[in-house]
């Protein structure tokens, strides 16, 4: 095995998304401050999406991946979308 | 096979295996919505009752646990294998830490009473004891998840260690790594669910 040179070793932009998800959580706790409401929820799991849209896109190469992987990655969500409806369906009318 | 083939290959098949886990935890999640939003009241007092601070702790220590991961993963394929080694090193450290901060939570949960059954707090509603059966069975599975997530990652640590994984064949590390990271997003979802209502 050669080493290849370690100039090919990047660290900074996975540290910066790093630190970026950090800050998310931190503005996620920081919403304790404000008094209980109901969109304080959806505030909490709207920057939840956007940690795990990072983490998918970045950790897990999905910016880098062939659009056949892509496609099997949005199929999972694609399929508990179908779960949602039918399930938020039942309970909605019943 | 080439290896940029055998690359896709392990992508595609660990995004298989994430889809069924997606529904896994999907399902739970659905779960929880359907009861939160029939017994709200209950709900956050249950939330209530969590350790905020160590939740956020615990959640910070995956999110640099996946730093680590992906760092690994680049270090091994830019061949700078012993600093992917210490990585490797870094991100089960800081895995037995998430474990180690939960059981301690799950401690004090069973001091206070707070696990379902009967033994649970008395004068309570029954729809706090759904509030926390849901905690335990949705973070316990998860907390399951992140064991096995370890013991990837011990084995990786073996292989990288007997030369076996290498630049050129670093797809076992890519495949973990899409585990570890999906473990990681699921923490990021339970965080808002049960720390954050009622506060």
């Amino acid at each position: 095995m050669k080493p290849e040179p370690e100039s090919d070793f990047r660290a900074k932009d996975l540290i910066g998304i790093g630190l970026g998800l950090l800050m998310l959580l931190a503005l996620s706790a920081l919403t304790v401050l404000i008094p209980p409401a109901p969109w304080k929820t959806a505030v909490g799991l709207a920057i939840a999406g956007v940690k795990i849209a990072l983490i998918g896109v970045f950790f897990m190469r999905l910016n880098r991946s062939k659009g056949l992987v892509r496609v099997f990655a949005a199929a999972g969500l694609f399929w508990l979308a179908i779960m949602a409806t039918l399930v938020s369906a039942d309970y909605l009318t019943r | 096979m080439n290896r940029e083939r055998h690359a896709v290959t392990v992508d595609l098949g660990m995004w298989a295996f994430l889809a069924t886990e997606m529904l896994f935890f999907g399902s739970l999640i659905l779960a929880y919505t359907l009861y939160r939003a029939s017994y709200a009241a209950a709900f956050r007092a249950g939330a209530r009752e969590m350790e905020f601070g160590l939740g956020t702790i615990n959640t910070a220590v995956l999110l640099v646990s996946s730093v680590c991961m992906a760092l690994a993963d680049r270090a091994v394929r830019a061949g700078r294998t012993r600093l992917g080694f210490g990585l490797l090193i870094a991100t089960g450290l800081l895995g037995l830490g998430f474990l180690g901060i939960k059981a301690f939570e799950y401690h004090s949960k069973a001091v206070d009473h707070l696990i379902p059954g009967r033994h649970f707090r008395a004068g309570t509603s029954p729809q706090l004891q759904m509030f926390f059966f849901l905690y335990f069975a949705m973070t316990g599975l998860h907390a399951l998840h992140m064991i096995l997530g370890l013991g990837a990652v011990a084995w990786l640590i073996v292989r990288l260690r007997r030369g076996t994984i290498t630049p050129t064949n670093a797809e076992p590390l890519a495949a973990v790594g899409l585990y570890w990271h999906f473990v990681d997003c699921v923490w990021v979802l339970l965080y808002p669910l049960f720390y954050l209502p009622g506060r």
